[in-house]
């Protein structure tokens, strides 16, 4: 029984439209139940597609997918019977409660009374949703509404399990507490199928798929794909400028991965070189140390590198910063929505050219505190200086300071490229150096080739750089992010951060929110928000040592995260 | 086995129509659609909107001021249908009616009042009226003239003039006696409303069930589309038939619109016209899988067309023959005539028989598209 595959891809293809091409290209593929199967690659690589055709819910234009012998087509309702699905957007009903949704999907799948009692039982235990079951699904936190996506797909204690990127957008703790339901899920011998654009989750399935671009570049255990970048990944140690470093190495052509964790640059080498540092500029106490490999790294070299090559903001951008006075200044901010306090007295400055992180579980008030530094929510208390200017009393002057890039890129879809820079340009103050301004950005971010294409054709690579140089056009000495790779996969990711570790060099502070602890690693600074108080300042580094201990020797920084959210203040909902 | 698949099939409509129904309630936009925008509808046609012209403003200029001229001017001024604005001066009034203070003005010359020596024994008086507002010009023409042969009659009968004529006209108007244009409206009113729950509300939940992931997650248990349909449009079937009463109710308790059909027709009428509304609400969410574009398809070809070719509010039979055409493909039209019918007429049942095949005709063809239209895939 065990031996025997439970899917079965064979052959697999699917097209939407014969103009764009394979969706997937002749995938094969043979699966053993009992597995938590990570599925992995780039935007666009074919994962959602993949998995709807799992679910019976797409039809594919040429093979078949076999689950448990049944054909997902011609057994369609068999496979029903079968598996669970959760699609990206939970497929919770907001205005039900968390008990009528569960009794919706229990009905459905044809639980009895006495079946539904105790599988909710059991649910509500597993998902700690016991005190809420009277609440609406649209009044749950993020972390608290997948657990319940979570319970509804499992009352009929499915075979096979398909998730779709369930963990974007929900906090390290919650995604920690998930990982831990599923490899419990596991042990009950369901098989789970889990797409994910975390790299470090991947690592932790016992086998992983890999798409790009429709077609299945590898299959199996992850340290398979790992050992294969082994020898080839290194730290580079106390060296002068770790930026510096960091745009150098991505000028090396024998460095397919650069990135930067904590004070460190790590780097992935080609085959049978190693980095020659002599010519990053690191300084005489800079170190190679050769470092464990990660699946990420094996990743990113399968899938041909980081994009290579300086960033081109290093032109426009240069920012006067004449003395070393703090960039931003924030003093005492609190922010009360009736009797509930969202921030209590958040107190932190960023000087120019830093790096500043703001980072908390779901809710703990990191998006309130961010929405009153660029003038969005009004404080309750307290105040805040964009070179030295009060938002709070000369707002659109402190505004003009700032740049401002939303969650997925707010831009006008339905708008040319040019139309946007057109746009984005006319609201700022520049007056008769827009047109300049604008062509500039065409330029630098080449977008020339893509001017008269509606924003929402455009891949998303571009739609970031896009999106990018609409917030930063009017040269802001502070550029707020809001959780801007939510949802990107990690070779756009790099992308995005070799802009912004140009930008910081040349002045331009950063000031960001993430879920992502690869991102916050590039961080100078981090400010640890729980339940509205500021719990902790401290570089990553510094946060990593405050949680050492004899049980965690190397602790990550979403270690850190996690032990220092829990030991102060209670845990927030969810 | 059969049985047994049936009985889980029931048990899984069952619980989707309870969703539906903790949906409706926790729903303010089907509240707002169902409730307060029908009260809100027969508000205005019961109380708001009269197609009845009263108190026109309208000038008079009386260049005669012998008696005979000036006891015209009293039986206009007498009139319910006239405001008057009297004055010496064409130029002030035309100024009047280029700013459209009054609908328009009749004059009176000063020769007026010599009608007596005249061969057609009428006194000449010239009615001007403003054209941009064709039927208001129409009603100005009509209600003039009317008050001016009404004042011949009473001269003649006053100064026993021998040539009465020996006909009169005496007018009846049959089912609405008082030419209440309301008791016509509100009937109309109804059929929107059923039409804006059937349609537009149907084809709302739907496509916001793709919206918002449901569907997708749905989709992926045992349930089949059919049941899902059937448990959607028992939900709103239901909900547009308690709208039907409702309005029902309001329309004869406070509007004292009379109902004169059995109340037994009334609900046959509307449960074929509703399957034919939720059809169609179907039809458009299997197309549109946002709420925008449900919406503005639903409005476009079922609320537009129910509210301007249904015999609502304007006569089909005075549009063009193009447009009447088209107005049988409209299921509100049927649906409009037979609630007039059921409330000023009666029970008339050759008329109603009609009206409700071929709203069944629409029904089929409908289910019939939506059968072949359906299947259990995003693709």
């Amino acid at each position: 029984m065990a031996n025997e595959p439970l899917i079965e891809i064979s052959n697999l293809s699917k097209s939407f439209n014969i103009k764009q091409g394979l969706a997937l290209e002749k995938i094969n593929a043979s699966i053993l139940p009992g597995k938590i199967i990570g599925l992995v690659g780039p935007d666009g690589a074919g994962k959602t597609t993949l998995i709807r055709i799992m679910a019976g819910l797409l039809k594919p234009t040429e093979g078949t997918i076999k689950i448990s012998g049944f054909d997902t087509i011609e057994n369609a309702s068999r496979i029903y019977e079968i598996i669970s699905y959760m699609p990206q957007k939970f497929g919770l009903y907001e205005d039900l409660t968390v008990n009528q949704n569960l009794n919706l999907y229990a009905d459905l799948q044809g639980l009895s009374a006495s079946q539904k009692n105790e599988r909710f039982a059991t649910l509500l235990k597993f998902t700690n949703l016991k005190n809420f079951t009277n609440r609406l699904a649209g009044k749950l936190s993020g972390g608290m509404k997948q657990k319940l996506a979570l319970a509804c797909t499992l009352v009929s204690k499915p075979r096979l399990l398909i998730l779709d990127e369930p963990s974007v957008g929900v906090d390290p703790i919650s995604r920690r507490e998930l990982w831990k339901m599923i490899e419990e899920l596991v042990k009950e011998n369901i098989t789970v199928i889990w797409s994910t654009s975390y790299l470090d989750e991947a690592e932790k399935c016992s086998e992983v798929l890999l798409l790009s671009l429709g077609k299945l570049l590898f299959f199996g255990p992850p340290e398979k794909l790992t050992s294969t970048v082994r020898g080839r990944c290194f730290h580079i140690e106390n060296a002068i400028d770790k930026r510096k470093v960091l745009s150098n190495a991505l000028n090396d052509e024998n460095i397919i991965d650069a990135v930067i964790q904590g004070s460190s640059v790590r780097l992935v080498a080609k085959q049978n070189t190693k980095p020659d540092i002599s010519s990053y500029q690191a300084g005489e106490n800079a170190v190679l140390k050769e470092v464990v490999p990660r699946f990420e790294d094996a990743f990113m070299d399968v899938l041909g590198g980081a994009q290579k090559g300086l960033s081109p903001m290093v032109e426009f951008i240069n920012i006067d910063n004449k003395n070393d006075k703090p960039i931003v200044e924030v003093k005492n901010l609190v922010k009360r929505f009736g009797s509930f306090t969202a921030a209590n007295k958040i107190t932190f400055s960023v000087k120019p050219g830093e790096i500043f992180g703001l980072l908390g579980p779901n809710g703990a008030g990191k998006s309130t505190t961010f929405k009153m530094l660029c003038g969005l929510l009004k404080p309750t208390e307290g105040e805040a200086f964009i070179d030295e200017l009060s938002i709070q009393k000369v707002t659109s002057q402190a505004r003009s300071k700032i740049g401002y890039m939303a969650q997925k890129f707010s831009l006008y879809n339905n708008m040319t490229v040019l139309q946007n820079l057109n746009f984005f340009s006319s609201i700022y103050p520049a007056k008769d150096k827009r047109e300049e301004i604008v062509k500039k950005m065409l330029d630098i971010f080449d977008l020339k080739n893509f001017s008269n294409i509606p924003t929402h054709d455009l891949p998303l690579g571009f739609k970031q750089r896009l999106a990018l140089s609409c917030a930063i056009m009017h040269s802001p000495k502070v550029l707020f992010l809001d959780e801007p790779t939510s949802g990107v996969d990690p070779i756009t990711r790099r992308e995005f951060w070799k802009h912004i570790n140009a930008m910081v060099q040349k002045g331009m502070s950063i000031i960001i929110t993430t879920h992502f602890m690869d991102e916050a690693e590039y961080c100078d600074r981090i400010g640890l928000i729980n339940n509205g108080n500021l719990i902790k300042i401290g570089s990553p580094d510094e946060l990593k040592d405050l949680v050492k201990s004899k049980d965690l020797p190397s602790p990550t920084l979403e270690d850190a995260f996690i032990e220092l959210s829990n030991s102060n203040g209670e845990k927030p909902n969810g | 086995m059969g049985n047994k698949n049936f009985s889980k099939k029931l048990k899984r409509i069952k619980a989707l129509i309870k969703k539906e129904f903790f949906q409706i309630i926790r729903d303010p936009s089907t509240i707002l659609i169902a409730i307060i925008f029908p009260m809100v509808l027969l508000f205005i046609y019961g109380v708001g909107v009269s197609l009845d012209m009263n108190n026109l403003k309208v000038g008079l200029v009386l260049e005669d001021t012998n008696p005979e001229a000036t006891s015209f001017y009293a039986s206009l001024k007498d009139s319910k249908y006239f405001s008057i604005d009297i004055s010496n001066s064409r130029k002030d009034l035309e100024k009047k009616i280029n700013a459209s203070k009054l609908k328009g003005m009749v004059i009176v010359p000063f020769y007026f009042s010599d009608y007596k020596k005249r061969l057609d024994k009428k006194g000449p008086i010239y009615v001007v009226a403003d054209g941009s507002e064709p039927n208001t010009a129409n009603f100005v023409q009509n209600y003039v003239m009317g008050a001016y042969n009404k004042w011949l009659i009473q001269q003649k009968l006053t100064y026993s003039e021998p040539d009465i004529p020996k006909i009169q006209i005496q007018q009846r108007f049959w089912y609405n006696e008082q030419l209440e244009s309301r008791y016509f409206l509100i009937p109309g009113a109804i059929a929107i409303i059923m039409t804006l729950i059937g349609t537009l509300l149907t084809a709302l939940v739907i496509s916001r069930e793709w919206e918002r992931g449901t569907m997708e997650s749905m989709l992926a248990t045992p349930i089949t589309m059919r049941e899902f349909f059937i448990a959607k449009m028992f939900s709103y079937f239901t909900l547009g038939m308690l709208s039907m009463i409702f309005c029902t109710f309001l329309s004869i308790v406070f509007y004292d619109v009379p109902f004169r059909g059995s109340f037994l027709a009334l609900l046959v009428v509307s449960s074929v016209f509703l399957l034919a509304s939720l059809g169609f609400g179907l039809l458009i969410s299997s197309v549109a899988k946002s709420q925008f574009i449900a919406s503005q398809i639903a409005i476009l070809t079922s609320f537009m067309p129910a509210f301007n070719l249904s015999g609502f509010v304007f006569e089909i039979s005075s549009m063009p023959y193009l447009i009447r055409l088209a107005s049988h493909i409209i299921p509100a039209k049927y649906m409009v005539s037979s609630l007039s019918t059921l409330f000023l007429a009666g029970n008339v049942w050759r008329l109603l028989i009609i009206n409700i095949l071929a709203l069944l005709v629409f029904a089929f063809v409908f289910f019939t598209i939506m059968a072949f239209r359906t299947k259990k895939r995003l693709d």
